[in-house]
């Protein structure tokens, strides 16, 4: 559904993505691993134009774009498919949590306001927002944040939800709270295609994995495959560390 | 020092004082700074959209307006506009030098207070499928208000008493009036304190607008407060 071929990015002649190729499929939940500055969320911002990539080609339903040149229109045409969920939420400040859900329907979709209310309120009732509909962000917690944007990112019915560190921002303990909407997310067959650094949500949800450093992809592979039998050394001493870290840590999975 | 006379001077000029004020001196303001605020907003957005050639045009008006005297602009408009055949009544004269200045102040401001919104909001509304235009004027232009709110409110303050600058143009405002009862009874000192203090009221007054106001807004702006109490430096 989503296929990405030799995408190249350079920030001020620092190359950051190195020639990607990715594919998702409808109904994939694939999540791109890595270390810092390995290129993953510049990767995930150029598929949604926030960052223009200097080329590679981009294949959504079959249709070709050229990703260092697209035009507006298309671009417009494209985020209209997909949704985005941000590290910090990116909330609209200014707009309560049912604002937040209905004004990219009102808006950008025409839909008339008591039917976005209708399809924000059964949104936010799915995160297990109900209660909270009226309430400005700075009035949630982090969590509660995150998940009226998953809300907002689920709302607008996309065809691909794109996640960027979408815990990261987060205390251990919403992290949870977060992670199994977007569970429950894929469960309903949401493509989604996540950058984290919940090694158990990789491992337990997604089906299949992304290994980046260096703006390269070191190493893909179904899930299972991907932690039990990982190819690349690189790949191992990756996968050993973060298991080092997550002992220390808590687990969610 | 307060005899009977000039305890009746006092009370006879009030009225005489106050009612320019009502008639002249608040119109002015609130007409001036109402379209000063038009101004404003208009030259701040054409500088944060990076409007090419309307951004040239912003600058060098703000250059202008915030680099030469307001008493100075004054004059030149009414006192020399006539010379090449355009003729400004008092009153509007002084709107239109009061506005356009305060205009150029106010730019700066909410350009200031555009800039301080977080990128994340104009990003978070592409992705939504929102354009640029409604993403200004639903979004980032409401959440710049509410950041400008508090200089914007410095600003209305100060213009109305900059308005007695409108005595200069002949405009019958406050400060005219008291002159021209000065004139008349030789008690400077007593009338000017007067008419400082219905200054003072009427900043007093505006004053109280402006906490009350904020109070209202407040419910959106504890974000940036909280976000800065969670996140930042110190919470780690």
């Amino acid at each position: 559904m989503v296929e990405v071929k030799n995408i190249r990015k350079a920030f001020d002649g620092a190359e950051v993505l190195k020639g990607v190729d990715l594919q998702v499929y409808q109904g994939d939940v694939v999540a791109i691993l890595g270390p810092s500055g390995s290129g993953k969320t510049t990767l995930l911002r150029c598929l949604n134009f926030l960052e223009t990539a200097d080329s590679g080609e981009l294949i959504f339903d079959g249709e070709q774009f050229h990703l260092g040149h697209v035009s507006k229109k298309d671009i417009a045409r494209l985020r209209q498919k997909t949704s985005f969920v941000f590290q910090n939420y990116n909330l609209f400040l200014n707009k309560t949590a049912l604002q937040n859900v209905t004004e990219g329907l009102i808006t950008a979709r025409k839909i008339p306001k008591e039917q976005a209310e209708k399809t924000g309120r059964r949104a936010l009732a799915k995160v297990g927002l109900s209660d909270r509909e009226d309430y400005y962000p700075h009035q949630l917690s982090g969590g509660q944040q995150q998940r009226v944007a998953i809300a907002r990112a689920m709302a607008t019915d996309p065809e691909i939800i794109y996640f960027d560190e979408p815990t990261s921002a987060l205390d251990p303990e919403l992290t949870g709270e977060v992670l199994a909407v977007m569970r429950q997310l894929a469960d309903e067959g949401m493509t989604m295609l996540v950058v984290t650094h919940e090694m158990g949500f990789a491992r337990t949800v997604s089906n299949r994995v992304i290994f980046m450093e260096d703006g390269v992809v070191v190493e893909e592979g179904g899930a299972k495959a991907f932690f039990e039998h990982p190819q690349q050394a690189r790949t191992r001493e990756f996968l050993q560390m973060s298991e080092k870290e997550s002992a220390q840590g808590q687990q969610h999975f | 020092m307060i005899n009977e006379r000039l305890l009746n001077i006092l009370t006879d000029s009030f009225w005489k004082i106050l009612l320019p004020g009502l008639t002249v001196t608040i119109p002015l303001t609130v007409i001036s700074f109402s379209l000063a605020m038009v101004i404003a907003i208009v030259m701040a957005l054409v500088q944060f959209a990076n409007i090419r050639g309307l951004k040239q045009l912003a600058r060098f008006y703000i250059w202008v307006f915030r680099g030469t005297p307001l008493l100075i602009q004054l004059f030149v408009v009414f006192f020399g506009l006539p010379s090449v055949g355009i003729v400004i009544d008092p009153f509007p004269a002084a709107v239109l030098v009061f506005s356009l200045n305060e205009g150029a102040y106010s730019a700066e401001t909410i350009r200031a207070a555009l800039e301080a919104v977080p990128s994340g909001q104009l990003e978070a509304g592409y992705c939504v499928g929102m354009n640029y235009l409604q993403i200004i004027e639903r979004i980032i232009l409401p959440q710049a208000m509410r950041t400008a709110f508090p200089p914007l409110s410095n600003a209305l303050i100060a213009m109305v008493k900059d308005t007695s600058l409108a005595a200069n143009i002949t405009v019958a405002e406050m400060f005219m009036a008291t002159q021209r009862i000065v004139a008349r009874t030789y008690e400077p000192l007593a009338l000017y304190i007067e008419v400082g203090l219905i200054y003072l009221v009427f900043s007093t007054i505006l004053t109280a607008l402006q906490r009350a106001g904020e109070k209202k807004l407040n419910i959106q702006h504890q974000a940036a407060k909280s976000r800065r109490r969670r996140g930042g430096l110190w919470s780690r």
